[in-house]
């Protein structure tokens, strides 16, 4: 009988560590949202989204971070395309031509190495490249970094949802006398949802990562204007801004993180509406 | 595949043949699919070895100057005299990641525990955006905050309070550092950073055990907590094991959140409330000035190098650990 109460009381002590440790997060969590928007929303202006920076930006002078907004956008959107090119077709590879074979073990070995990799690693990598070319840091070399960052995110996402097909389905298919290029339109269309969640948490992951573009590509004031310039872009506008020692640039900074944690959280958001809510092809 | 050989009656309706045509076209199309796909899959590796041959090039010119041993180990980080030992960044990158881990992993396990084991669906609704969110949130907003909260907490609160009560145990919590920029500050906001990854694996593998298993056990008469207990050690562990990989991999190279709270100061850490310095904050702080100082970008490569290496091999590591216990039949 004892026993039977320590069993009940090591359950019950449990719980309420578990409760605690969740609490802990929500707190967390509830402590950045509010740092965040309570000191960014005061320095927080149209003209701040609006314009490119003006003379004398970082000690304190006019304008505002729309070319890093841009910049930003323009990375983190290049970079999406760039790993979707990649990211698909190895996927689709491994769970149709490569299925169970040992390629498609060390393809998804790889992956997992690619995912744990600091990103700043992928940066140095495209930075010992732009050196040993005597290349100068540009748009399109960030763009490449980010798409190296975010390949093994969007693959591994991609990977889980067409694992999660019936097999049937696919020796269904098969059986129709499909070759296995046609199967994989097949599995591309039943996860299309999937597809199209990874993407966006791609995308804002792309968003959201400064140590891959800090030596890729580069940091300028002027608006983005051609693949091969260097161009700016949000996290480290906040970075560089935060550095400075006048509080109004600070502030700025601040701001800056609100705009950026809203833009990252609302691509978070459509992502999640995609996984749950889209798709007209999947068979069910 | 054999259709194609099948011989050819002269008799045979216009439309079969065009649909031959059709087989091969789409033969075709198939190989020269299979061709593409395979040749990226296999791109990946390269990739990898790619990095790591770039990496390894660009920091030849230090490796012959000093030896290995040498700068792994030597404290002394005086670029400026020529040397570079990085000692004190490896030290405070494990030390950083060994706080963060110490906070994430049991707090994360915890959570995920009840996520999945615990509680109802309307309130997983609620709490499940919390991991997400928590998982969103850029490097750089991290920091920010570590910044605005919680150097300030180490600084006025959590250290002081160590120093009282915990600093007569062991020196390693002796409040040395007034600023509050310290390994206990990026320690803190790393494993904030590393929870979500954490708890969204426990929750999955905790899941994905079969039912059976599960129910088996509660006929036994066993607790909701004692299944889940058996379920996780058994039956969970290789997903938890890659779970606390990823982590620690996210944690360790971790460059803008840590570099804007550790303090960045290259000397040997006595207490966790010593500024400190990591390998990635290095590489991101000195990315202007390297090229003015001989072998200064070619140690900094280095330090990319060291951090490559470490997480290859952790993760190959677990990969091993998990594939023998795999063929051992598991125990699940």
């Amino acid at each position: 009988m004892r026993r039977k109460q320590w069993r009940k009381l090591e359950e019950g002590c449990f719980i309420w560590l578990m409760r605690l440790a969740l609490l802990i997060a929500v707190v967390g969590l509830g402590s950045i949202l509010f740092t965040i928007t309570s000191r960014g929303w005061a320095a927080l202006s149209w003209e701040m989204v609006s314009q490119p920076p003006s003379a004398g930006f970082y000690l304190g002078g006019g304008g505002g971070i729309l070319h890093a907004l841009l910049g930003s956008l323009y990375l983190a959107t290049g970079a999406t395309l760039l790993a979707l090119l990649i990211a698909v077709p190895v996927v689709l590879y491994i769970n149709t031509y490569g299925r169970g074979s040992k390629t498609a073990e060390m393809v998804r070995l790889v992956l997992n190495i690619l995912w744990g990799m600091p990103s700043i690693v992928f940066g140095v990598f495209i930075l010992g490249l732009l050196l040993a070319l005597g290349l100068r840091t540009s748009l399109l070399a960030g763009t490449i970094a980010l798409a190296l960052v975010i390949v093994p995110i969007l693959a591994r996402t991609f990977d889980e949802v067409v694992r999660l097909v019936p097999h049937e389905l696919s020796e269904t298919t098969l059986a129709l006398g499909t070759t296995r290029l046609e199967l994989s339109i097949m599995l591309l269309r039943q996860t299309m949802p999937g597809l199209l969640a990874g993407l966006f948490l791609a995308f804002e992951r792309a968003l959201g990562d400064g140590a891959a573009v800090l030596f890729t590509a580069g940091f300028t004031s002027s608006m983005p204007s051609s693949l091969f310039q260097p161009v700016a872009s949000l996290p480290l506008v906040i970075f560089f801004q935060l550095a400075t020692p006048f509080p109004e640039v600070q502030a700025r900074a601040y701001a800056a993180a609100l705009i950026l944690t809203a833009i990252v959280l609302t691509f978070g958001m459509l992502g999640y509406f995609f996984l749950h809510h889209v798709g007209k092809h999947v068979i069910r | 595949m054999d259709r194609q050989q099948e011989p050819r009656n002269a008799s045979q309706p216009a439309g079969l043949r065009v649909d031959s045509m059709h087989h091969r076209m789409r033969r075709w199309q198939d190989r020269i699919g299979q061709a593409i796909m395979g040749a990226l899959a296999w791109s990946l590796l390269g990739l990898l070895l790619a990095i790591g041959g770039v990496l390894l090039l660009r920091a030849l010119p230090i490796l012959e100057r000093a030896s290995v041993p040498e700068l792994l180990f030597s404290t002394t980080w005086q670029p400026m005299r020529g040397l570079f030992g990085m000692a004190p960044f490896i030290v405070g990158t494990i030390a950083v990641t060994l706080v963060a881990m110490l906070v994430a992993v049991p707090l994360a396990i915890l959570s995920g525990i009840y996520l999945a084991e615990y509680m109802t669906s309307r309130a997983r609704l609620f709490f499940k955006p919390v991991t997400d969110l928590l998982a969103g949130i850029p490097p750089v907003v991290y920091g920010l905050w570590g910044v605005l909260v919680v150097v300030p907490f180490v600084r006025n609160e959590l250290a002081p309070w160590a120093d009282r009560n915990l600093a007569a145990y062991c020196s390693c919590f002796a409040n040395t550092n007034p600023s509050g920029y310290s390994i206990a500050a990026a320690g803190l906001v790393l494993s904030l950073m590393v929870y979500p990854i954490i708890v969204t694996i426990t929750e999955e593998v905790l899941r994905a055990v079969p039912r059976e298993l599960r129910e088996a056990l509660f006929a036994l008469g066993a607790t909701r907590w004692e299944v889940t207990k058996v379920t996780l050690l058994r039956a969970g562990l290789p997903g938890v094991v890659a779970a606390v990989v990823l982590g620690f991999s996210r944690a360790f190279g971790e460059t803008l959140a840590v570099l804007m709270v550790v303090g960045n100061v290259p000397r040997m850490p006595g207490s966790i409330f010593d500024g400190s310095y990591t390998l990635a904050a290095l590489i991101a702080n000195n990315y202007g000035e390297m090229m003015s100082v001989p072998l200064y970008e070619s140690a900094l490569m280095g330090a990319g190098l060291v951090l490559l290496l470490v997480v290859v091999s952790f993760n190959l590591g677990a990969w091993l650990f998990l594939t023998r216990r795999l063929k051992r039949g598991g125990e699940a």
